[in-house]
């Protein structure tokens, strides 16, 4: 066969191959060590020295090609095939994934790792203690002696006359300065319990409490740390003001109230000057000492913060109502 | 308190709104709760007179009468109220009156009689719940003036919830003294006249603890006649006070209650024998209360006694024998001062709390007593009429507590208040509060009339100024304070990576209460004792929780019950146990716990919704125990707690210490918390499992590692973990990691016989490993399986 028969021969086979293996056939026969071409050049010696380097030229040239049509036929082919491959592989991405679906802290653990979190940033050092406490702790300490009509209004769980669940984290203020000095900046949250159960008490409630001492800590300064953090806890523009109220562990002691654009004000937390007694009850002078303390119903926090309109909803832990602080 | 609006104005009258002087009033601490018209919105209500009252012709509770309104014209109106009557004064609804409710009033006809208007009940008219019948006013009410007008309706109950240290307040004196100081005005007290004695009966009056009672005044009225009807204004100002109208003795002592702030009892004088006196009860002493229960004294109680038996316990509650009733003739009045250390806690002691003990803990001013005297004698004549003897005042002159002197610091003010406020404004405050002041070497002596009991140390007066000067005006001010770094150990695993590392498996955040129902607790924890409440809310809240299991299973059966597939709970808490070497007898241990039941993951397409199993839970918990990276220190071992399917419950040891269980709840308790299907359970100490090492970082070997594969056939009953603890405790050399990948029990072995599979990983820091030391150490695992299970080697 004359080249150029060759030459079409080998044009017509490579476009006939349908896949990677026809198309090496088909190199094979043509470029293979007995292929054709390969015949070609082998037949070159039977021709003169003069006509030799024109027909081994041309031989080349046509090989060349047929080796340009082998890759491009071939690149061709192993795209078709890596498409089909894609194509064969293809998915409905939208289905959902196989990843668990974490759960959420409930709200009220949220709203006080919030209030953990501002608090953290002035150095406030977070410190719990126990919920079965003693009424040194609970009441004696905080000035609040036997037979004061605060203790009546604290609605106890008691288990002995001495012994009671905790009413309020104060406890928590109180063992801390037992063993540490002032400077003291702490916050205290926790579980604490009433003896109370209807649409705006449940006996199990929490609360966070913060006291900070040192030898200059004023009035003026818990007004401005509770407008911080009452600022940054809403992130809102709202108002807030103090008002005079009486505690037994503080002196002078304040509630505070917020009042958002167009609404009425709520009572948010109380607070106050550490007492003196307070303070020397834990063998801290309070000529050289002041200190402030402040305390905050969490629930409450957390249900004007979020809507939420029915503070039993905390603890009857239905998941759809928890689902949503997620 | 309640108090009506208009009675305090009569003794000062601020130029303020209702609402106006209510926030002023809760600004200075005196919290308003709340403000209540004292009747609802009506208009066209007259003052009329019955002129002729007679049977409805055609309908047998109906009256037929005509009413003078003043108009000249008699009104046809028929009535249904049986109290109806020629002569009685009534509230008349005019035609084109409008009641409560938008109710108008029209022209009408009953069963065929013409009504131009309607007679009025009290509850008619919004002024409490009074319907029985119509309005019966007094004589002397002038026919055809506003009803409105003529009582004063446009008045407000205020309800003020007030601090237990403001005891000074609990009366409308006190209240406008407050309201003075508040105003920069002066309070026009109503002027109350001495009663001149017209017989000369007294009561001798002993004190005999008078530390307790130093002061007690008694005077004689005889004659009186109980039956009286207590006039309308009083009825009207106790009402709007919130306190009930009962008989006129009860009714005046009320109000001089409301009105002065002074309790003030009235006794039977024929139940008294002798002479009066103010002892402490015997022990034991019986005493019938006038709500008619007998109590059982002690020797600390004060009482009022005569000469053979106690009669009242003082300050707190009259006794039954002793009481005034419809036949009494002759009163003996009391008006006391009892010091609030005697008083204190008393009442509570016999569940009484009485408008008497809240004052008196409290302290009632103790220069107030011939006052109140006066007062309700006045009252008494005025409404009962009877004759009073002379007042008989017993007291003890060391004991009355008078002015206390307190010093003010102005260093200590600033220091405190961290605002400076001018001495001059300082020293007008104290003054305009009714304390006598002089300021000195900047500091003020301050002189606290009696009646402050809630005054007696630097800080009360400091809050007394910084209450008047206004908390709002103190400027707020950033915190100074010197920075302290707090130590925070690495070692620890805080709470907030358990929370984070069980939130990523998946289990939802709950809060259940730290008392449990008993009954639960007895099941899930029968070896254990709980602490329980004497008086809870209710018996299922009673116990306190010895762990979460009854919260969470409690919380995961009430939302199966609301169509939730797929449950994962964890709670964090404390755990109570009764222990007598804890404080308080009490050991309370942070714990970690959870629950999963129902489908392994919401219903998925791929993932199907399969049932949670122990494996899973398992896995679980190791992923929690890993917080703190030391999984290998754990182990599983079946386990016998109760609360457990014997079969399917762990206990799990860190080395050697129990840190806490998993397993599948027992199923006899899936009916008591409604559990559906298999309800995985694990409690972990939080104490126990979150320290952790801190790492210490070694060189990776850099030569290849080689694995061996085992497979042993073994007794069915042996647990695989102990298989695994073995080959690691005989430590034979260069192997760095080993892990069970197969488990069977079937048919190429004996019912009793299980295969497990074990991979073995060698490697050494130094070298590449030879088929030598691996066969040596494959060997010596293969041996010690064999010596110490029984395991024989299958052929791989």
């Amino acid at each position: 066969m004359d080249l150029q028969a060759i030459l079409e021969a080998a044009r017509a086979a490579v476009a006939a191959a349908n896949t990677p293996a026809e198309l090496d056939d088909v190199r094979v026969s043509f470029l293979g060590k007995k292929g054709q071409m390969t015949e070609l050049l082998k037949g070159l010696g039977k021709l003169s020295a003069e006509e030799r380097p024109q027909a081994g030229q041309a031989i080349n040239v046509a090989k060349e090609e047929i080796q340009g049509l082998l890759n491009a036929r071939r690149d061709t082919l192993m795209a078709a095939e890596m498409n089909a491959r894609l194509e064969a592989e293809r998915i409905d991405v939208s289905l959902p994934g196989t990843a668990v679906k974490p759960g959420n802290l409930h709200p009220v653990t949220q709203t006080i790792q919030r209030i953990e979190q501002y608090f953290g940033q002035l150095g406030f050092a977070v410190k719990e203690g126990p919920e079965v406490e003693d009424d040194f702790h609970n009441f004696d300490a905080l000035n609040i002696p036997t037979n004061h009509p605060a203790r009546a209004d604290h609605d106890t769980f008691y288990f002995t006359p001495h012994t009671m669940l905790r009413t309020q984290t104060s406890g928590v203020q109180i063992r801390t300065m037992e063993n540490e000095q002032p400077p003291l900046r702490i916050i205290s949250p926790g579980r604490v319990y009433r003896n109370d159960y209807d649409q705006t008490h449940t006996p199990m409630f929490h609360q966070v409490e913060g006291l900070m001492v040192d030898t200059d800590v004023s009035f003026a300064e818990l007004k401005g740390i509770l407008h911080d953090f009452l600022h940054h806890f809403f992130e809102e523009d709202l108002e807030i003001r103090f008002r005079p109220s009486y505690f037994p562990f503080t002196e002078p002691s304040a509630e505070v109230d917020v009042r958002r654009k167009g609404g009425d004000w709520l009572e948010v937390l109380g607070c106050g000057m550490v007492h003196p007694n307070v303070l020397r009850a834990v063998n801290i002078d309070p000529e050289q000492y002041t200190g402030f303390a402040f305390g905050m119903g969490v629930e409450r926090l957390t249900m004007i913060r979020y809507g939420v309109n029915d503070l039993r909803a905390f603890f009857e832990n239905d998941v759809r109502f928890l689902k949503q602080f997620g | 308190m309640k108090f009506s609006e208009k009675w305090l104005r009569d003794w000062v009258n601020p130029a303020l709104t209702s609402e106006q002087l209510a926030e002023q009033l809760s600004m200075a601490g005196l919290e308003v709760d709340g403000l209540e018209p004292v009747a609802g919105a009506f208009s066209g209500v007259v003052v009329g007179e019955v002129v002729t009252c007679g049977r409805h012709p055609d309908a047998d509770k109906l009256q037929v009468t005509t009413v003078d309104v003043g108009t000249g014209e008699l009104l046809d109106i028929v009535c249904g109220a049986p109290n109806c009557r020629a002569g009685l004064k009534v509230a008349v609804a005019t035609v084109g009156a409008v009641l409560p409710g938008d109710f108008k009033i029209k022209k009408t006809k009953l069963r065929g009689h013409p009504s131009h208007g309607m007679l009025c009940s009290f509850s008619e008219l919004g002024m409490g719940d009074d319907h029985d019948g119509i309005v019966e006013l007094p004589t002397d009410a002038p026919v055809g003036t506003d009803l409105r007008e003529w009582l004063d309706l446009d008045d407000v109950t205020v309800d003020v919830d007030l601090t237990p240290n403001r005891a000074d307040c609990l009366g409308i004196r006190g209240l406008a003294r407050e309201v003075g100081v508040l105003n920069n005005l002066d309070v026009n007290a109503p002027e109350v006249k001495s009663v001149a004695p017209s017989i000369r009966d007294t009561l001798a009056i002993e004190l005999e603890a008078p530390e307790a009672c130093p002061r007690y005044l008694g005077r004689i009225v005889k004659g009186v006649d109980v039956t009286a009807k207590t006039p309308l204004w009083m009825k009207e100002k106790l009402r709007r006070s919130g306190v009930r109208s009962i008989d006129p003795v009860v009714d005046i002592t009320n109000y001089v209650l409301l009105e002065l702030g002074h309790p003030m009892h009235a006794f039977d004088l024929a139940a008294i024998e002798g002479k009066v006196s103010v002892r402490y009860a015997h022990p034991d002493e019986k005493l019938t209360l006038l709500d008619g229960e007998e109590v059982s004294l002690q020797n600390d109680v004060l009482v009022i006694a005569d000469a053979q038996k106690a009669m009242a316990i003082a300050g707190i509650f009259g006794g039954q024998d002793s009481g005034v009733t419809a036949a009494t003739r002759d009163v003996f009045l009391e008006s006391a001062f009892f010091s609030p250390a005697a008083i204190t806690g008393k009442a509570r002691r016999f569940g009484l709390h009485t408008d008497a003990s809240h004052r008196y803990e409290r302290g009632v001013d103790p220069e107030l007593q011939r006052t109140a005297m006066e007062r309700a004698t006045q009252l008494l004549l005025e409404i009962c009429g009877g004759d009073a003897g002379p007042i008989t005042e017993a007291k003890s002159e060391d004991h009355i507590p008078t002015f206390t002197i307190v010093t003010l610091r102005a260093s200590r003010l600033l220091k405190v208040l961290g605002a400076e406020i001018a001495p001059q404004q300082v020293t007008e405050i104290l003054q305009r509060l009714g304390f006598s002041t002089k300021f000195s070497d900047e500091q003020w002596t301050v002189k606290v009339p009696a009646y402050r009991f809630d005054i007696a140390i630097e800080e009360d007066l400091i809050e007394e100024v910084a209450r008047v000067y206004g908390y709002n005006n103190i400027a707020s001010a950033a915190p100074l304070a010197r920075l302290r770094m707090y130590r925070n150990s690495e070692a620890k695993v805080s709470l907030r990576t358990l929370q984070q590392r069980v939130l990523a498996l998946g289990y939802q955040e709950v809060i259940t209460y730290s008392f449990v129902d008993p009954k639960h607790q007895a099941l899930l924890y029968p070896n254990h004792t709980a602490l329980n409440l004497p008086h809870p809310i209710s018996v299922d809240m009673s116990s306190m929780r010895l762990g979460l299991l009854p919260g969470l299973l409690t919380a995961a059966g009430y939302n199966q019950k609301r169509q939730q597939p797929a449950i994962r709970f964890f709670e964090t808490g404390l755990r109570f146990t009764p222990n007598s070497d804890a404080e308080n007898g009490i050991l309370q241990e942070p714990v970690i716990g959870g629950v999963a039941v129902g489908s392994e993951v919401p219903e998925h397409w791929k993932l199907g919704n399969a049932a949670v199993d122990f494996y899973q839970v398992k896995g679980h918990v190791e992923n929690l125990l890993a917080a703190n990276g030391a999984t290998n220190e754990y182990s599983f071992v079946a386990s016998s707690n109760p609360a457990l399917h014997p079969g399917q419950g762990a206990d799990i040891y860190h080395n050697d210490r129990y840190v806490g269980f998993c397993g599948a709840l027992h199923p006899q308790f899936d009916k008591t918390f409604g559990i559906k299907g298999r309800a995985f359970v694990w409690e972990l100490s939080v104490e126990a499992i979150s320290t952790r090492a801190i790492p210490r970082a070694t060189s990776i070997s850099r030569y290849p590692s080689i694995r061996r594969d085992i497979a042993f056939v073994v007794e069915r009953s042996l647990a695989a973990g102990d298989v695994l603890n073995s080959i690691e405790k005989v430590g034979a050399n260069h192997i760095v990691e080993l892990h069970l990948f197969d488990v069977y029990q079937g048919d190429n072995l004996p019912s009793d016989k299980q295969s497990l599979a074990i991979a073995l990983t060698l490697q050494a820091a130094d070298r590449t490993l030879t088929d030598e030391d691996v066969n040596a150490s494959v060997n010596q695992v293969v041996t010690a399986l064999e010596t110490e299970f029984n395991a024989v080697l299958r052929d791989s």
